[in-house]
């Protein structure tokens, strides 16, 4: 039997319309918005002025502080503004606009096509060129990944897991990646292992993407302590406590980080990077990223600078359909659902996509019937429902202690609430309520 | 680009599921001992099921429309299901004017008095079961022998249950091997052919709707197998402690409406509880309480009466069993 995460747990339709489309590279777009914090944690701070030249590579935002990323140019131009801007998020932030001019790099990334496999780094330093070239993680969750690889003294890491799930309908950016960068993805595990002191890695791959589990288990025999794991089919499986407890069977501690079970996580496409970041010394400044839609005429797999508007990307996949009723980016369960097409794509966009009107709007809420398919989807085996009406009646410290804190946000309930509740809502009003009670709390 | 865009929190897909067709399901989980109820009652299945649907519908209708003033609500089907589990409870020769008084009850008293769907904390068909087996005993406990389209309609024969036919003979001191053969066999009693409530008597179309229910994940297994499991080890405790007093495990899930109150109406969303946990001991409650009226109580048969005790204890077990949480056994700090 495959292996997967026992308790909760839904299967949306999944949609994977552009799983046999090969990555293509978008044109460098003419201009680009870059966000100054496409990460968790603090905002990097402008180091270049209005009317500064820069080279795609360039570092044009520092990172400030331990948990944070510096910011690079995507492109060769002119830095045309530095103002505030709506982002993917729907938060405001500062950005730093570029006027496309050629496409010139710094001279010191390798743009050559070769696949280098020898590691020259010590883990410190690959460390440090994460840090650098602004690694972070990829699968959405954007955490700076210098931090995940530096292992506080006292905690100790045993194994390292690749998450290859990519559970989230629609999105086949990782699977393609696998598919066509394999040798250089698995050299991004090796470093990653080098930079941990760790033996073993194992990537997790649902069975939905057997040509790329039949793919990386054929590489896998060049590369030492790396096993490719078929994992059953299983939403939210890419979450790092699930895919652990999936993979290993160790249950990370609520509140608490993975390294406490020694492990730590990165995504594929974070190996990616930082096969790219150490090996050929370039900055993240581009990934792939899906954009797809039933309607879309030519949904695909492209590789973007950052900052380039997603409506390059719509333009790219066939145009923007008529029947579109709203534009997500990253993934139907988790995704946030943007209000125009000029926003920018960031490190942690893995996929744009654009529903028909008729799938873009809710069902009409009906009364709870206390069915409990809430609470056996719940991954986390909490009670949605209790969480939902806890929140609703303003009762914060019941729902406290009903742990809404452990809510990871990922949508089953609500997805799977047949009187249609706005389950995650309530709960995400009443987990930041919580949060903030506790921060308040502290303090005194 | 002119036309605007929908925005709103995550998830952006949900599942096909809702109210209306969980509540189908539950219709077409029903069909199959519908039509062997029709099969062995005849007529008076078909008259006592529409009343009973039609007017619960009709009462909800009403209320929701004249008395509430509310947005109606009766195409969610539940007032349809509680219709047809009413009927489910009841002889097919009961007369209309009875079976009127027992939907109002169910529909205004248990559901709408509570706020409707969702709210009613007993379940709203056996609320209205049991008004009528206290109201009119008589008629609530004769029972139609099982003769097809020939049984007719109030003028139907009827005979005692096989329940009550072990309860009274062994209170008047006759021996079960005797009484064994005043009943029906074993078979008789799987393919429903005896006389009970009429959505009761087949255990065969009960079981083929259960495996409809667990297919379309309507309902999981935990309630009714706690239910039959707990009836059965009880049981069977009893039996092999005295067999010449006690019946067998196999009779006592056969018989009477252990198979439609554990698959049925003890799954009622609304009234059970949430947590798998709690699930089991409800389950068990109802089975433990099903067989203390059987035995040693002074009715033949406790289903619905275990099933109401035990709904009382949903918001207690709601409040206080509680899931193992993901990653709770290390504590923090």
């Amino acid at each position: 039997m495959l292996k997967t995460f026992p308790a909760g747990g839904v299967h949306p339709p999944e949609n994977k319309l552009t799983a046999n489309i090969p990555i293509e590279y978008l044109p460098v777009p003419e201009s680009v918005t870059i966000p100054v914090s496409q990460h968790i944690g603090a905002p990097a701070v402008p180091v270049v002025n209005k009317g500064d030249t820069v080279k795609a590579g360039q570092l044009i935002a520092a990172g400030k502080g331990f948990v944070t990323a510096n910011i690079h140019s995507s492109v060769s131009g002119k830095v045309s503004r530095i103002d505030t801007i709506i982002d993917g998020t729907g938060f405001k932030q500062t950005s730093i606009a570029i006027d496309v001019e050629g496409d010139e790099w710094i001279e010191t990334i390798d743009r050559s096509k070769d696949i280098l496999k020898e590691i020259k780094l010590t883990p410190e330093e690959i460390t440090k060129r994460c840090l650098e070239s602004g690694i972070v993680g990829l699968g959405g969750a954007t955490f700076p990944s210098h931090v995940k690889l530096s292992v506080p003294t006292g905690k100790k890491c045993d194994i390292l897991i690749i998450n290859g799930v990519e559970c989230e309908p629609y999105l086949t950016s990782d699977h393609r990646l696998m598919l066509e960068r394999g040798e250089e993805l698995l050299t991004g595990i090796t470093i990653l292992m080098k930079a941990l002191k760790v033996e073993k890695a194992m990537v997790g791959i649902e069975n939905n993407k057997p040509d790329a589990l039949s793919h990386l288990t054929k590489l896998v025999s060049g590369f030492k302590g790396i096993s490719v794991i078929p994992l059953k089919v299983k939403y939210p499986q890419g979450a790092e406590k699930q895919l652990i407890k999936a993979l290993i069977n160790r249950e990370v501690p609520s509140g608490r980080l993975p390294l406490e079970v020694g492990a730590v996580v990165h995504n594929v496409g974070t190996a990616f990077a930082v096969y790219e970041a150490v090996q050929k010394n370039k900055p993240l400044f581009e990934r792939v990223v899906t954009v797809t839609g039933k309607s879309l005429t030519k949904p695909g797999n492209y590789v973007v600078r950052t900052g380039t508007p997603i409506r390059k990307l719509i333009e790219a996949a066939g145009g923007m359909p008529g029947d579109t009723g709203k534009i997500v980016n990253g993934g139907p369960m988790m995704g946030k659902a943007v209000n125009n097409i000029d926003v920018p794509v960031v490190k942690g966009m893995s996929g744009v996509i654009l529903f028909p009107e008729k799938e873009s709007s809710r069902q009409v809420v009906q009364p709870c019937i206390r069915c409990a398919k809430c609470v056996s989807a719940c991954a986390l085996n909490l009670e949605p429902y209790l969480l939902m009406t806890l929140s609703e009646k303003g009762m914060f410290e019941r729902a406290e202690a009903e742990r809404i804190t452990d809510c990871m946000e990922c949508g089953s309930c609500s997805y799977t609430c047949p009187a249609g509740r706005p389950l995650l809502d309530y709960i995400r009003l009443g987990k930041s309520t919580v949060i903030r009670m506790a921060r308040e709390r502290n303090l005194k | 680009m002119s036309n605007l865009l929908n925005v709103s929190p995550s998830p952006h897909t949900h599942a096909k599921d809702s109210t209306q067709k969980l509540m189908l399901d539950v219709v077409l989980a029903l069909v199959p001992a519908f039509i062997a109820s029709v099969f062995y009652f005849g007529m008076g299945a078909i008259i006592v099921t529409v009343t009973s649907v039609v007017s619960c519908v009709l009462f909800e209708y009403l209320i929701q429309k004249l008395v509430l003033k509310k947005p109606l609500s009766i195409n969610d089907g539940s007032a349809l299901v509680t219709g047809m589990l009413l009927a489910f409870n009841l002889p097919s020769n009961i007369p209309v004017s009875i079976i009127i008084i027992g939907s109002f009850v169910s529909i205004a008293v248990a559901k709408m008095t509570f706020g409707g769907l969702g709210s009613n904390p007993f379940n709203p068909a056996l609320v209205g079961r049991v008004f009528m087996l206290i109201s009119f005993p008589v008629q609530m406990t004769s029972w139609p022998v099982p003769m097809g389209f020939a049984t007719g309609y109030t003028d139907a024969v009827t005979g005692a249950t096989p329940l009550s036919i072990i309860k009274e003979g062994i209170k008047n001191g006759e021996s079960l091997t005797k009484l064994l053969g005043d009943i029906p066999s074993p078979a008789q009693m799987f393919l429903g052919e005896m006389g009970g409530s009429m959505g009761e008597v087949a255990a065969a179309a009960l079981l083929l709707g259960f495996v409809y229910l667990l297919i379309r994940k309507v309902i999981t297994w935990h309630i009714p197998v706690a239910v039959v499991g707990s009836i059965v080890i009880f049981t069977s405790v009893l039996w092999m402690s005295n067999p010449e007093e006690n019946a067998t495990p196999m009779f006592h899930v056969l018989a009477g409406g252990v198979l439609l109150g554990a698959i049925f109406m003890a799954t009622d969303y609304v009234t059970s509880p949430m947590v798998p946990k709690a699930m089991i001991i409800y389950g068990c409650g109802i089975g433990i309480i099903t067989v203390l009226i059987r035995v040693f109580g002074a009715y033949p048969e406790g289903v619905s009466f275990a099933i109401l005790i035990m709904n009382a204890f949903v918001p207690l077990m709601n409040t206080y069993i509680k899931p193992k949480r993901f990653g709770e056994e290390v504590k923090n700090g």
